[in-house]
């Protein structure tokens, strides 16, 4: 990420998001921000409160409290249609498909094309479907049978194609790569640093931190519900970050011994 | 029909033509032709058994009369079964609604407009359709914005409105009705004649035709994969022979020495039948319903406002018994408040036999009219061979059981076949 357009309006800013769960709270007081063209990951370990704290964005469970500005203006997001009207596309962990129905149904659920009668467009959805598919899946070829039927890989490309195809501005990718082999890995990891070219801002949220490295330009660290920090990429090594990942300590915090620990 | 297909058009190739590899081609749905097949068992096994009696056009036309109250309900049925809901109140529902359009009829209407005015069948269907609109839409507002759980509601239902029809009625049977609305129960002058029957037929037959063509043309304009053409004209031919066969026998029922042709209720439960399976199929509240019961929390993410859509699910459910209470009432020219005792167990039998998977999101509008239509033949042809209420009871409990079982033996192997 260059320095010049971190001076501009972020894309969207997160400031002191709140939420909890009966008393426990799942996200305390986060404040992160994401500008155009910028991969922002989002790392920590399970019940960091990563999930939670992009879910807010997504419209999928609201912020307690706390401010979402989407360029610099705030925004009211209460359901996922409000989210989707803002160019905030999800692509969620556990992929949100509904089993029942097809691939292209599925893209377009919520949002389905229709003729002119008002009535559903199905060969306009399939055509578009086997269009983005081409790019992002080639081999895909079920566009008429059950989700329930596909793979877990063919899954996971019906939802980046259900996010991607709706020209987001922002995305939020939940563990996009969780169900992929290798080859679709790379093929996601080659989409997102495309969709990063084309301007779209995209919150990563990922285990694997080879990828984050691969994609990041900054990488935000949350423990316990609280963010531990966030660093540019250039300017820190992975032990670093699992330093934060797991002891909460900045980079800045942390001893050559606490480091070595770590590989114990 | 493969044979006479492939006089028609050789498939190239030629060689070993299986049947698996017909069904692979025309596209057909497995599950449907597995009912046709056993309605064709049990109809030859009913008329073998009843000596000849039952492949008449005298017991057919009473068979599709009998099928129409169930199926019209059914139709709405699947909907409900297929967003995770269940509706047990509809039985009771029809009761209440026939019997409070019977007290509009005969105690209200008539002294203000006259015995029978004719516009009394116009309000009276039209207090009955949105009466069941309002009683249905109440219970799903209270499934989706109260949260109760539709088992519990519609069991209340089922007491609520059993109750509420006994009182409007004072436990008294309300007759006679209007005589134009008399019509809508079918009946020798409630069927619309020979002439009429065959342009229905025709139409149908070209809406067939047409649907088929449009299919093929549009899938062809996008460049998708296409039916064999003798697939195509194979099923339009089958398609366009079952139905003009129907109005045929339909047509030959001359009781009084006048051809009956087809009879209101079951023209009701074709146009329903057709309305249905276009919002199920064709419209984006019907892609809804089935989205919900894939995944309510996908569908809720995707943006669907699902609290809205199950409530329109039921006032549709309830809109539909109301039809069904017409015909139910029209044909009885009365109503009292044990009007459609126990239908609502017919009612979801006929889904369940149809293919609708009580685990939500399956379903299918046709499938369950099929359904209806095996439920009717395997309880009248049991009456036709004599046998009594307890043994047709054993029997559709046994079948209902069976055909669930079917189906959750072929979803288990179609996604077998797809996943290797």
């Amino acid at each position: 990420m260059t320095d010049a357009s971190q001076d501009g309006t972020p894309l969207v800013e997160l400031r002191d998001v709140r939420v909890s769960f009966g008393g426990v709270h799942a996200v305390d007081g986060v404040t992160i921000d994401l500008y155009p063209g910028e991969v922002v990951a989002l790392v920590g370990g399970n019940g960091a409160g990563k999930t939670t704290l992009v879910r807010t964005l997504s419209g999928a469970h609201p912020a307690d409290s706390g401010e979402i500005l989407i360029e610099g203006k705030p925004a009211d997001i209460r359901t996922p249609r409000d989210a989707k009207d803002l160019g905030v596309e999800t692509i969620y962990q556990t992929l949100a498909l509904a089993e029942n129905i097809d691939a292209p149904s599925n893209m377009f659920l919520g949002r389905e094309l229709t003729t002119r009668w008002r009535t559903l467009d199905d060969s306009a959805m399939e055509s578009e479907a086997r269009t983005i598919m081409g790019r992002l899946n080639p081999r895909f070829q079920n566009f008429k049978i059950a989700v329930a039927s596909l793979s877990g890989g063919q899954r996971q490309s019906v939802a980046i194609a259900k996010a991607v195809y709706f020209n987001a501005r922002i995305l939020i990718m939940d563990e996009p790569v969780a169900a992929l082999g290798p080859a679709e890995t790379a093929q996601v990891n080659e989409l997102v640093l495309q969709l990063k070219a084309e301007g779209i801002g995209i919150f990563l949220i990922s285990h694997d931190i080879h990828d984050v490295f691969d994609l990041a330009d900054r990488i935000s660290v949350m423990l316990h519900g609280r963010l531990v920090g966030t660093v540019n990429k250039d300017d820190v090594t992975m032990d670093e970050v699992l330093a934060m990942i797991i002891m909460g300590k900045l980079p800045t915090e942390v001893t050559d011994v606490e480091l070595e620990e770590l590989h114990g | 029909m493969g044979d006479t297909t492939l006089k028609q058009d050789p498939a190239p190739g030629g060689g070993a033509f299986s049947l698996a590899d017909t069904i692979r081609a025309v596209e057909v749905d497995l599950r449907i032709l597995g009912m046709l097949v056993a309605l064709a068992v049990i109809w030859l096994g009913f008329h073998i058994a009843s000596g000849g009696l039952f492949l008449t056009p005298r017991n057919l036309w009473n068979l599709s009369v009998q099928t129409s109250t169930v199926g019209v309900m059914a139709t709405g049925m699947v909907l409900v079964i297929v967003s995770r809901n269940i509706d047990l109140s509809v039985g009771s529902m029809l009761a209440f609604i026939g019997v409070a359009t019977a007290v509009l009829q005969k105690n209200i209407l008539s002294d203000i407009i006259g015995f029978d005015h004719p516009a009394i069948w116009i309000i009276a269907v039209g207090f009955a359709l949105i009466m069941g609109a309002i009683l249905g839409g109440f219970q799903g507002w209270v499934v989706s914005y109260i949260g109760v759980p539709s088992f519990i509601v519609t069991l209340g239902g089922l007491l609520v409105w059993r109750g509420a029809s006994w009182q409007v009625a004072s436990g008294q049977t309300v007759a006679p009705l209007d005589g134009i609305f008399r019509l809508l129960g079918g009946g020798s002058r409630g069927s619309i004649g020979a002439t009429l029957s065959w342009i229905v037929g025709i139409v149908a037959c070209v809406g067939i035709i047409l649907l088929l063509v449009n299919k093929r043309r549009q899938r062809h304009q996008y460049g998708f994969p296409v039916r064999p053409l003798w697939a195509e004209i194979g099923l339009g031919v089958i398609a366009c022979s079952a139905v003009l066969g129907a109005v045929a026998i339909a047509s030959s029922y001359a009781p009084l020495d006048r051809a009956l042709g087809i009879s209101n209720p079951v023209l009701i439960l074709i146009g329903v039948t057709v309305i249905m399976t276009f919002i199920a199929t064709r419209t984006r509240f019907g892609r809804s319903v089935y989205a919900i019961g894939g995944n309510p929390e996908a569908a809720e993410l995707a943006g669907i406002n699902t609290r809205r859509t199950i409530l329109l699910v039921f006032a549709l459910m309830g809109v539909l018994v109301a039809v069904g209470a017409v015909i139910q009432t029209a044909r009885l020219n009365a109503a009292t408040s044990a009007l459609g005792t126990a239908l609502e167990l017919s009612v979801i039998a006929a889904a369940v036999i149809g293919g609708t998977s009580l685990a939500g999101g399956v379903g299918s509008i046709p499938g369950a009219v099929l359904g209806a239509l095996v439920l009717q033949s395997l309880i009248s042809g049991m009456v036709l061979i004599g046998a009594d209420a307890p043994v047709q009871r054993l029997v559709v409990g046994v079948v209902l059981v069976f055909a669930a079982a079917i189906d959750v033996f072929y979803r288990k192997r179609t996604e077998r076949l797809v996943a290797t």
